[in-house]
């Protein structure tokens, strides 16, 4: 048996994720939520983006699920020891990438390493051996190939397989929507799979398909090329770089949505009160708003994470492994980010509330004596709801891209903890190299990227849909 | 008007009294001087008496609020409250945990900040007006639509990329200018062109598809479809009305950053290697040192209040509806 570990983060993530399907449940039963979310799922982007953060959102989630492995005891009599180092699921599945580690630096696809070492070759005969100062074979990359010059056409072979292996699986999803999407309907599944091509279904799956389509195409045969080389190459400690573009994936997922769960309770708080009493409680939390804003973001993120490295410091004993060390100073950079960045959206809700709170029904509500709490939940939050769920989408990206900044300066996610910032970071010392180690820099490059710009067209198509002044716009301004 | 800017800034003292508590409690209360006098030692086995001479060395040594030993004032003058955070209302920020003058390094590394971050501002701004106004004008055709798609993807892109593609392409391959480092005078040139010009790229993204959607905002707007049904040409219209008055929003949520330029930019500066203040607050949070850190964050503090208070006066001047009273 293994010890299942619930780290912090992983225990906000499932409450997250609860969250987000409890917020689809209850948008299923409002007809006109479902219609506004409805108008999300009609944009190509939107979706084809929305497939990407999935694939994302997979990987993330398999991060989540950890647990530390039993040690092989030699006697079978005593008790049950575990190991200290905590492994996920997708470690267990990205096995061979996490076990299969170089010495050092090897570039993509390479069999020998990337910098030359002196070997000793045995004489033969008694013959005095000698040293040779060559680039050596690596210890896994390649390493089943019995000619090094096969390599480019085990390659092709190897990614083919892949391919087809991925193409099979494609196939069958498409087969396997147009027999649900016609399903309960009097249009055969052919006919279906025929309107999805030609762009006729209200919600573009031809979209979503072409993209699905897409990251198949290349996931699979990098999967099965995994097995056997190192398709990224290897950082300076020889680790997989796949591996570790893999790992940062988490760690960028956690900042971006953790973040909103600390930001969202304070903002919505501090908003709706302010612009609903007015008067002092408008001027105490203008007040502090304007505080916080003045002082300069970056500075206060790095004072407030200076100080918790102190506390962490200093009570080393609170964390029994490195890990959940790790884990609670990206619990905390997440609380920072969070408790310094709810006043851009405060302050919009309580614009938005100060305008509601105008309206005949707030003031008709008012007329017929209903208490203060219930004229807030039921008819100024669900007003302003489209503002906040705005804001959340825009927010994911910015996070994002904050926490490499963040990595950079010093103050972010623990050193241990793999992230596209502290990946960057590294690969800044490398790219002065010569010859040059190019791929972390490359790997962490396309990863972020990849992320943020889904993330960016997702709450674009968010934004399209809920915005109510978006709708008035004629036709022509819609487009873009 | 003079009467509305003493108010203001008379509103501003209790905004930097809430900064000056707030870095306070972050900096003594949640975390002692004796923490941060063993993080600063470093080692683990420090002793009592190290602790005492580092604190006497840097003035923690006193009380934090009430002095109860001393007489008279003194009792409120001579403690670290006093001492650290109150006499930063007057500029005075003491001194580095090296021993140097802040106040000293803020005015001579101000310079070089400035000459990197206001070229950067004023190139950036004018050429993601101009991007903006172009996709306007070109509204809803494919030139409009890969506009905001590039946008999307460049502003997709992190910061940190820019910088370190611009420098391998434009200093190391192709030797134009040098990778980093700073001088004064027309030197200053070739060393400053690359990070202004990978600070403008990086912030086109965002910026222009920011400004678009000011310009299409406008245009929907009522006195357009009148001046379009008056007969004026499209170019009119643009350059004349819709520039100008999209200008108000755009021009005032400018006007907030202007002093703030002061600053300097932490990343780009400690990439580039231009000894600004903000490679020196990087520099201060890397090596721990917190009186630095402080006076930053009172500088950016007092900045951004005067650039609130610029952008309401900015208000007036361009928007000649609004009268401050």
């Amino acid at each position: 048996m293994t010890m299942p570990v619930l780290l912090l983060t992983d225990a906000l993530i499932l409450l997250l994720l609860a969250g987000v399907v409890g917020y689809f449940y209850f948008v299923s039963r409002r007809p006109q939520m479902r219609a506004t979310w409805m108008r999300v799922t009609e944009s190509p982007s939107g979706m084809a983006a929305l497939v990407v953060l999935f694939a994302y959102l997979v990987v993330g989630l398999l991060d989540s699920v950890h647990y530390r492995p039993v040690l092989e005891a030699k006697d079978p009599k005593a008790a049950t020891v575990y190991s200290v180092e905590v492994l996920s699921l997708l470690d267990v599945l990205a096995s061979p990438l996490r076990e299969r580690q170089e010495r050092t630096y090897s570039a993509p696809f390479d069999t020998r390493a990337y910098s030359k070492e002196t070997i000793e070759i045995p004489g033969t005969d008694g013959a005095p051996g000698k040293q040779v100062r060559e680039f050596p074979r690596l210890q896994f990359g390649g390493v089943h190939l019995a000619l090094e010059s096969e390599r480019d056409r085990d390659i092709l072979v190897t990614a083919l397989r892949g391919f087809s292996l991925a193409f099979a699986l494609w196939l069958a999803l498409a087969a396997l929507l147009s027999a649900v999407l016609a399903r309960g309907s009097a249009i055969s599944s052919s006919e279906t799979m025929r309107r999805i091509w030609r762009g006729e279904t209200r919600v573009p799956w031809s979209a979503v398909l072409i993209m699905l389509g897409l990251l198949l195409a290349i996931g699979g045969p990098v999967i099965t090329l995994c097995t056997r080389y190192h398709v990224l190459g290897t950082d300076k400690v020889g680790q997989d770089v796949m591996y570790l573009a893999l790992k940062s994936i988490r760690t960028g997922l956690v900042i971006g949505t953790l973040t909103t769960l600390v930001l969202l309770p304070l903002a919505v708080v501090a908003g709706v009160t302010a612009g609903y009493f007015r008067g002092w409680v408008d001027d105490v939390v203008q007040y502090v708003y304007t505080t916080l804003n003045s002082i300069p973001g970056v500075l206060l993120i790095a004072a407030s994470v200076l100080l918790m490295q102190v506390y962490i410091d200093t009570h080393p004993d609170l964390f029994p492994t490195s890990v959940q060390r790790a884990d609670l100073r990206l619990l905390f950079l997440c609380i920072i980010l969070g408790l310094t960045s709810w006043t851009g959206l405060a302050r919009l809700l309580r614009g938005e509330v100060l305008k509601l709170r105008e309206f005949e029904y707030v003031q008709a509500a008012q007329a017929f004596g209903v208490g203060h709490s219930r004229i807030i939940s039921r008819h100024i939050l669900p007003n302003v709801m489209h503002v906040v769920l705005i804001s959340l989408v825009l927010d994911f990206s910015g996070l994002v891209l904050a926490e490499a900044v963040l990595s950079y300066v010093g103050v972010g996610v623990d050193p241990s903890m793999t992230s596209f910032g502290t990946m960057i970071n590294a690969a800044r010392l490398e790219m002065g190299r010569e010859p040059m180690v190019w791929w972390s820099l490359a790997a962490a490059f396309v990863f972020m990227f990849v992320l943020v710009l889904a993330a960016n067209l997702f709450a674009d198509s968010v934004r399209d849909a809920f915005d109510p002044r978006i709708r008035v716009r004629g036709p022509a301004m819609q487009k873009g | 008007m003079l009467a509305y800017i003493i108010r203001r800034m008379l509103y501003a003292i209790p905004i930097l009294i809430g900064v000056n508590l707030i870095t306070f409690a972050l900096f003594f209360v949640v975390n002692t001087p004796e923490d941060i006098a063993r993080m600063q030692l470093g080692a683990k086995r420090v002793t009592p008496e190290a602790i005492e001479k580092w604190k006497g060395e840097h003035g923690y040594d006193k009380p934090l609020l009430y002095n109860a030993a001393a007489n008279g004032t003194d009792k409120i003058s001579d403690t670290i409250f006093f001492d650290k955070s109150v006499r930063l209302f007057v500029f005075d920020f003491g001194n580095a945990d090296d021993g140097r003058s802040i106040g000293h390094e803020i005015s001579t590394r101000m310079w070089p900040s400035l000459a990197l971050a206001l070229p950067t501002f004023l190139i950036g701004l004018l050429f993601n007006v101009t991007i903006a106004l172009l996709m306007a004008f070109f509204r809803a055709t494919y030139l409009d639509f890969w506009g905001v798609v590039l946008c999307v993807a460049m502003m997709s892109i992190s910061g940190l990329f820019y910088i370190i593609g611009g420098q391998y392409l434009i200093s190391k391959l192709w030797n134009l200018v040098p990778i980093s480092g700073f001088s004064g005078g027309f030197d200053a040139f070739k060393f400053l062109a690359l990070p202004v010009a990978v600070g403008v790229i990086g912030g086109v993204g965002s910026g222009a598809r920011w400004y678009r959607s000011f310009f299409l905002e406008e245009m929907g707007k009522d006195y357009v479809r009148t001046a379009r049904a008056k007969g004026l040409s499209e170019n009119v219209v643009m350059f004349r009305h819709v520039l100008q008055n999209a200008m108000i929003p755009i021009l005032t949520g400018v006007v907030v950053v202007i002093p703030t330029l002061f600053m300097g930019s932490l990343i780009s500066e400690s990439f580039f290697g231009i000894p600004g203040l903000g490679s020196y607050t990087i520099d201060a949070i890397q090596a721990q040192d917190f009186a630095i850190v402080r006076a930053m964050v009172f500088m950016g503090s007092v900045l951004y209040i005067a650039g609130l208070l610029l952008t309401d006066i900015s208000y007036t001047l361009v928007d000649p509806r609004i009268r401050l009273e």
